[in-house]
């Protein structure tokens, strides 16, 4: 889920110098451990052949981690059972619509208000092409998929500290930079100051390149004319007959633009996991949650609260309580126990596993992330703004507006993400609000963006993960440190114990990392039945 | 590190200056992306810490809980206080690199001196320091 991209920088430079310095080879091996060379290892529906004699698996949590253990452990012939503590299935695999609760830790109970047909994902809301294992069980049990937009050249970027504080279009900020940065290349090239790196008949090259790149005109400049405007767009567009010739627009001044740090928003999209092509299920992510629960439902007990994992020589005991019914233990067995809970929960539960993968379970937090869905009484930003779908993004405490992808050129209501931040202070500040604090704390950023939200605006909902009550949390925030000290630990079998969910997989917060990490679960829990 | 003591420093310099009334309606809150702005213990608390202890120091239960620090007898020792500000544990993440010591200290003492609780020792960003 992470849009951070300091780590990601601090990381691509390391594996420069491991590139530079011990070839490609010792490359692989550093990505690999480093969890990036990998993309998604699903190579197609899981096979579990050979006889499973029978064996019980009882799951804990009915997130997607569970549900597919679930569908494809009884199909490969287990007795399988699931516990839920929340009284539907899917875990943060969610979407809110009008006529929904939702009651936060510490009591507060917000009643979605939105309009007949809206929604809005408080949890994951984009599948990346190459999440291969969403994408199957998506075509396996028919999920409708539509385009993601995640970059919008005609959105917003927004510093309060740059261009008088007045939102500039991604268009123009990427053409900008890039051909300020183009043309200052290109002159260091002109003066023969890369001599040293770069061959002279790749030098015309590159010069060719730079001007092709960045937009420059014949004396490799960039600015005013019609060559930059046909990237960055004009002052006035080409048109018809008499009013057919465009205007050229003029660029942002290169020092504005390194000091706004709009840069680092251009690259969002440039990441693997934000590469186009990306999608959402049609009508929410939950359609997903509910695809799984259409196989599995007869398997689950929901709103059972785990209060202990027991295991021995014969078999797993779980103690629950149904949280209609509270102080009344009740208990399931089988010969294996697949949890899938989240580590803030299971850490405090009582549960019999070796030190090592204790130590795990106690050692990854999880991050805050707040999400806000609003309602607004137009789409005032395709019709005023031209902004069909995609991200802006602010320095403000919002951090972000994403546009729904769907539903385009509709004339009534609709609902975006008024905010999103996963990470940092402002989340944690965010989760610290009420909820009507919150929703009116992203009203007034998003008015910075957007003057129309004042008058528009007509109601909203958010989710801080710290306060979800089946999650504590919204993804474990793994450190490249605490993966080498702890990561294997919390992935090996314990006895007849072992663990799944996005915190182990290297694809944190993405539903395609519960998914690996589910299935490579089984199928190491399978091989080991099979050996009896 | 020292760039950003200073602009804390200058900060809490220039509170000081301020009219009271003004000095108590500024909200540090959504002050800076990577840092917290508020000094005090309470406003710590107020912008960070009720976010899951709750604003009474209540702690809230569902499927699993965030302790009560209410009458708390483990904030009897200062030390785990501050071991669980700034490197976390179990549902607890680590805040020790959004804090300054000073606020390490500042919260752990309003908390360990608050909602019931009455441990007079207090800690100071020495101490806070030595657990980084």
């Amino acid at each position: 889920m992470s849009e951070r991209d300091d780590t990601t920088m601090r990381r691509r430079d390391l594996l420069a110098l491991v590139g530079t310095a011990a070839g490609g080879a010792a490359m692989y091996r550093a990505m690999s451990s480093l969890g990036l060379a990998a993309e998604s290892t699903y190579t197609g529906p899981i096979r579990l052949d050979g006889d499973a004699k029978g064996a019980s698996v009882l799951i804990l949590g009915a997130g997607l981690a569970g549900m597919v253990a679930a569908y494809e452990l009884r199909k490969a012939g287990y007795r399988v059972q699931v516990l839920e503590y929340n009284n539907r299935a899917g875990g943060r695999c969610w979407s809110l619509r009008g006529g929904d609760t939702y009651t936060e830790l510490g009591g507060a109970t917000q009643r979605c208000e939105f309009d007949s047909g809206l929604y809005f994902n408080p949890g994951p809301w984009r599948i990346p092409y190459h999440h291969h294992g969403v994408l199957d069980y998506c075509r396996q049990f028919n999920v409708a998929l539509e385009p993601f937009i995640q970059v919008n050249y005609n959105a917003w970027l927004h510093s309060q500290r740059a261009f008088d504080g007045k939102p500039q279009r991604y268009r123009q900020v990427q053409a900008d930079f890039n051909g300020h940065v183009a043309e200052l290349l290109a002159k260091a090239t002109s003066q023969r100051k890369l001599d040293a790196a770069v061959t002279l008949e790749d030098q015309e090259i590159l010069l060719t390149a730079l001007r092709n790149w960045g937009a420059l005109d014949e004396n490799y400049a960039y600015k005013t004319n019609l060559v930059a405007s046909r990237r960055r767009g004009y002052d006035k567009d080409p048109g018809g007959g008499l009013a057919g010739p465009p205007i050229p627009s003029k660029p942002l001044a290169l020092s504005d633009l390194l000091r706004s740090r709009m840069w680092q928003s251009l690259i969002v999209g440039s990441n693997y996991q934000f590469q186009t092509t990306l999608f959402q299920p049609v009508g929410g992510m939950d359609m997903i949650a509910r695809a799984f629960t259409r196989q599995v439902s007869d398997l689950i007990r929901f709103n059972a609260k785990v209060t202990a994992i027991r295991q021995d020589a014969g078999g797993v005991t779980v103690v629950y309580e149904d949280t209609g019914d509270p102080g009344k233990p009740l208990r399931a067995t089988a010969d294996w126990c697949l949890c899938t809970i989240p580590l803030p929960i299971l850490s405090q539960i009582e549960i019999n596993v070796g030190a090592s993968m204790q130590n795990a379970i106690d050692a990854v937090p999880y991050a805050p992330a707040v999400k806000i869905g609003l309602q607004f009484k137009r789409r005032f930003w395709e019709q005023d703004d031209g902004i069909y779908g995609g991200i802006s993004y602010t320095d403000l405490p919002i951090r972000m507006i994403g546009y729904p992808c769907t539903g385009y050129g509709d004339t009534g209501k609709a609902v975006l993400l008024g905010a999103y931040e996963i990470f940092g202070t402002y989340a944690y500040e965010f989760t610290s609000l009420s909820p009507a604090e919150r929703v009116a704390k992203a009203v007034e950023d998003g008015s910075s963006i957007h003057p129309q939200y004042g008058r528009e605006f007509e109601n909203g909902i958010s989710v801080a993960w710290h306060r979800n009550p089946s999650v504590l949390g919204c993804e474990g925030n793994w450190t490249d440190e605490m993966r080498k000290q702890h990561y294997e630990n919390l992935c090996a079998i314990d006895g007849r114990i072992l663990l799944a969910g996005e915190h182990a997989s290297y694809w944190g917060g993405w539903q395609e990392g519960a998914i690996l990490s589910s299935l490579d679960a089984i199928g190491r829990l399978h091989r080991r039945v099979l050996a009896g | 590190m020292c760039r950003r003591t200073t602009v804390a420093l200058t900060l809490a310099a220039s509170l000081v200056g301020m009219p009271s009334a003004l000095a108590q309606s500024a909200d540090l809150r959504f002050g800076n992306p990577t840092r917290f702005m508020p000094q005090s213990g309470e406003a710590l608390y107020a912008a960070v810490c009720q976010g899951c202890h709750m604003p009474a120091g209540v702690g809230a239960v569902g499927a699993g809980a965030y302790p009560a620090l209410t009458n708390n007898p483990r904030l009897a020792v200062a030390g785990h206080a501050l071991a669980m500000v700034v490197k976390g544990r179990k549902g607890m993440p680590p805040l020790g690199s959004l804090l300054n010591d000073q606020q390490v200290a500042a919260v752990v003492n309003y908390v360990r001196t608050h909602f019931g609780n009455d441990f007079r020792d207090e800690v100071t960003a020495t101490d806070a320091q030595a657990l980084r």
